[in-house]
């Protein structure tokens, strides 16, 4: 690669704890604009973990702890700083879950959801900057004649790219996509992977997925982690060709899941 | 830069936002605290009229004496009077209640086809949906008559028709939880049972009761709780005439009904038999109080863990 | 040692007379409520005419009738659910989605417990002492409706709580990944998914503080009331009125009360007249609720 890459985020020496248990053990990683990078590892690794420290996910739950800094650039800012408020960070940064969670409403309102809550009200402009997510998902022409049905009438893949359209609809600058696929037939994960590709030009991507091919198939930088550690991290390509640690070569080749 | 902490202006809290969050909290916290002001409002006005009530009248009389008689000019006050009548119908009631109650709820549990268990449950409900007061009538002027064609003997008000009915009446509450607490016993229980060739009523009777036993004690006490603090019933079919008796053909007041019969006359308020139904109700809450220490404790002892 | 087959047979005989049994004592209560129904209906069906609804009780058992009783049973019913419904509501948001595991959250949650199993009465006893004294709101529908709502206080919580208890979890994890606060998500999310739960819980719990008879009386209202409290719509201005909430009334259980409680049998008929009014009352609201569930459980598909 020999393009210039700016970081967009950046974990220091970022440990996590869940109680008394540590679950992340110092990791420091860059995350470059945009672009995909995926986190890969066995069950338990701590790679949802890892990802949900980005969002502030961890503070809706009492008893976690942060410890080390992500610095979001280029404000320079650390996330996890006292000062800072969770809700403005997952203003500017997204998230799309594994399971797709629509809300119980219409194809449009969900949509529509985080334009409300940061006081949008203009009708227009909701409705202009709904279209336009939709089409940036990849799923405008099959729901534009059913925008005001319930977003439960949708298919499994359909649900998932709904989500993403939620999700892009706030002009995130960090989408965090934690195992999108998982729960979605071959085809559409194949759709949401064709969207990754687009969606990348635009927003920084990060991705934990248990499936290596897959993080081999859509992301530019892969990190490997195994017990909470960060063994390696590098350009996809040479990550799955020739693995600088032994611990990945294994995991890679199969030797254990 | 390691370590620095410099965050931008766009990642600060809002203090608007802030401050509105906290007030809506406050809010909340405070409809919800107000659960707590009605116990102590409780509390508080029992405790205040009983203290002034216990200057006129000592608290070994109220305990010991054997007449009821706050209204006249040598007035009595033994409280054990009024226990006599809530304890007997409560009995009659409980008598009635509690096995017909667990017989159901273990048959809706273990026995009853779906069906029938679907359409039993709303009918329950209903039942014990029915405003007390109707109860009361229909003990009056059904039950009573049909208890003296076969009694002639029967007073038109007796404690015996406003138990039964009282009992009736407490039959979905027991059978309601015990069935609940039955049937939140696992299958995997139940099949051991059955695989030893056990039938389903001996599965039932020696391994699911044994099981839900915390769960039907406390469906019990809340009968107990419900009987003791029953008003209506007793106050239109049992009477409201004051008698130390344990016999359920009898007239007699309850607690509940004296309290009643009381409001419905006219007493200044801060005059001795204004402060008289306090003094009654605090019984009646000491007593209901009891019941539910009693069944928060019994569920704690023996809550079994699956 | 005896053949097995009749041990087996003995046994299973057992089943089959304990299945009778749990029918017979179902029937017990299926034909009290029968017995009961018919009672009233065939006692007083005869006196319900339009005139019924629309007379004052009077001494004169034939002209006798509930009008005072059911305007006061409505007034007081929509005070209990002013305070009832909003406070109940925001006190199970406030336990399920913000409330801390602490010893406040605990002593709160014990409160709610054994408030459900205080005597009614003694609820009235709280507000002769409390309410119509203490505070001065006197024998009033303002003090009914407070002592109604506080009664009907933790049914209306626990339905909200079980209610919002069943909105899945990443819901409210989609809400926040974008950004939303919590009284957000409670106002956009929380409240509407569990209303229909939430209605079912007030349904019930006004069905029950219509038949409430113990703490009302307690309190003073009156059993022969020949008037109506003053009309909260008026012609003058400034067009609404709150003075019905200060004055004397009666309701429905009540004035079946006052009539039962009378020797003559013509009185006997009108209070079971107003019996049968009051258990198709009850019964339609508790028919409601019971329905609501059950559309509930079919169209939720979390």
């Amino acid at each position: 690669m020999s393009e210039v890459l700016t970081t967009k985020a950046e974990a220091r020496k970022l440990s996590f704890y869940y109680g008394d248990f540590r679950a992340l053990k110092g990791i420091s990683m860059s995350v470059h604009e945009r672009k995909v990078t995926a986190l890969i590892g066995p069950s338990g690794c701590g790679k949802s973990t890892f990802l949900r420290c980005f969002n502030r996910m961890h503070d809706l739950y009492p008893g976690n702890r942060y410890e080390g800094e992500i610095l979001l650039h280029p404000d320079n800012a650390n996330l996890l700083a006292r000062g800072v408020d969770p809700i403005e960070v997952r203003m500017r940064i997204g998230m799309v879950f594994q399971k797709p969670n629509p809300f119980p409403k219409t194809v449009f309102e969900n949509v529509a959801y985080g334009l409300r809550v940061r006081g949008e009200s203009s009708r227009r402009r909701i409705e202009e900057k709904v279209e336009q997510s939709l089409q940036d998902a990849a799923l405008w022409d099959e729901v534009k004649d059913r925008l005001h049905q319930p977003a439960y009438n949708l298919s499994g893949g359909q649900q998932q790219r709904l989500c993403i359209a939620r999700a892009l609809a706030t002009d995130p600058e960090l989408l965090l996509f934690d195992e999108p696929t998982s729960a979605l037939d071959p085809i559409a994960t194949a759709s949401i992977e064709e969207l990754m590709h687009d969606l990348k030009e635009r927003v920084t991507i990060l991705i934990v997925t248990h499936n290596m091919q897959q993080a081999a198939r859509v992301s530019d930088f892969t990190a490997y982690m195994y017990l909470g550690d960060l063994i390696e991290f590098g350009v996809t390509d040479e990550l799955f060709i020739k693995p600088k640690m032994k611990q990945t070569e294994d995991y890679i080749t199969g030797r254990f899941g | 830069m390691l370590g620095a902490e410099i965050h931008s202006q766009r990642l600060a809290r809002r203090r608007s936002r802030v401050i509105r969050e906290r007030l809506i909290e406050l809010a909340l916290f405070f409809a919800a605290l107000v659960s707590v002001f009605t116990t102590v409002g409780i509390v508080y006005i029992l405790v205040k009229e009983s203290v002034a009530f216990f200057q006129h009248v000592p608290l070994i009389d109220f305990l010991t004496d054997r007449q009821w008689t706050p209204l006249f000019d040598d007035a009595h006050f033994g409280i054990m009077v009024l226990l006599s009548g809530t304890l007997t119908s409560s009995a009659v009631a409980l008598a009635i209640a509690i096995p017909l109650g667990t017989v159901i709820a273990i048959y809706l549990s273990e026995f009853a086809p779906f069906k029938l268990r679907e359409m039993a449950k709303p009918l329950l409900e209903l039942l014990g949906g029915v405003p007390t007061i109707i109860y009361g009538y229909f003990a009056l002027l059904f039950v009573t008559p049909l208890l003296q064609r076969i009694y002639p003997d029967l007073p038109g008000f007796n404690l015996l028709s406003a138990g039964i009915v009282m009992g009736i009446m407490i039959i979905p509450y027991v059978s309601s939880i015990s069935e609940d607490a039955m049937r939140a016993v696992p299958m995997h229980l139940r099949e051991g049972s059955y695989a030893m060739g056990a039938t389903r009523f001996q599965t039932a009777i020696k391994v699911v009761v044994p099981a839900a036993f915390s769960g039907i004690a406390s469906a019990y006490i809340l009968g107990i709780s419900r009987a003791v603090g029953e008003t209506m019933i007793l106050a239109v079919a049992a009477g409201q005439q004051p008698n130390l008796t344990f016999n359920p053909l009898e007239p007699a007041a309850t607690i509940t009904a004296y309290i009643v019969q009381v409001a419905l006359g006219d007493l200044p308020h801060g005059s001795l038999g204004y402060q008289t139904i306090f003094a009654a109700g605090l019984t009646l809450m000491l007593f209901t109080l009891a019941c539910n220490i009693a069944g928060h404790v019994l569920r704690k002892t023996f809550r079994e863990a699956y | 040692m005896k053949p097995i087959k009749d041990v087996i047979r003995r046994r299973k005989r057992w089943d089959a007379i304990f299945a009778v049994c749990g029918l017979l004592a179902l029937m017990v209560g299926v034909l009290t409520f029968v017995a009961l129904f018919l009672d009233m209906a065939l006692d007083g069906v005869g006196r319900l005419s339009w005139d019924f609804f629309t007379s004052f009780p009077s001494r004169r058992p034939g002209q006798a009738g509930i009008l005072s009783a059911w305007v006061g049973s409505t007034l007081v019913m929509l005070t209990t659910a002013f305070f009832a419904v909003p406070l109940g509501v925001a006190a199970g948001v406030y336990l399920e989605e913000y409330a801390a595991k602490n010893w406040v959250t605990d002593v709160i949650e014990i409160n709610i417990t054994n408030l459900a199993g205080v005597p009614s009465i003694v609820y009235g006893l709280l507000a002769l002492g409390l309410f119509v004294y203490q505070f001065g709101f006197g024998q009033s529908i303002l003090s009914a409706g407070l002592t109604l709502a506080l009664l009907i206080l933790p049914v209306v919580i626990v339905a909200t709580r079980e209610a919002i208890r069943s909105i899945p979890q990443a819901v409210r994890e989609g809400s926040y990944a974008l950004g939303a606060t919590q009284w957000q998500t409670v106002r956009y999310h929380i409240l509407p998914y569990s209303s229909a739960g939430i209605l079912t819980g007030v349904i019930i719990g006004m069905a029950r503080a219509i038949g409430e008879t113990a703490p009302v009386i307690t309190i003073g209202a009156l059993t022969f009331i020949a008037f109506l409290p003053p009309a909260p719509v008026q012609a003058e201005p400034p067009f609404v009125s709150f003075e019905w909430l200060l004055s004397p009334f009666s309701v429905m259980p009540i004035q079946m009360f006052n009539w039962t409680s009378r020797p003559e049998a013509a009185f006997h008929a009108n209070a079971a007249a107003a019996g049968f009014v009051l258990v198709l009352m009850t019964l339609a609201m508790n028919g409601l609720a019971i329905w609501l569930r059950y559309r509930l459980r079919r169209n939720i598909k979390w």
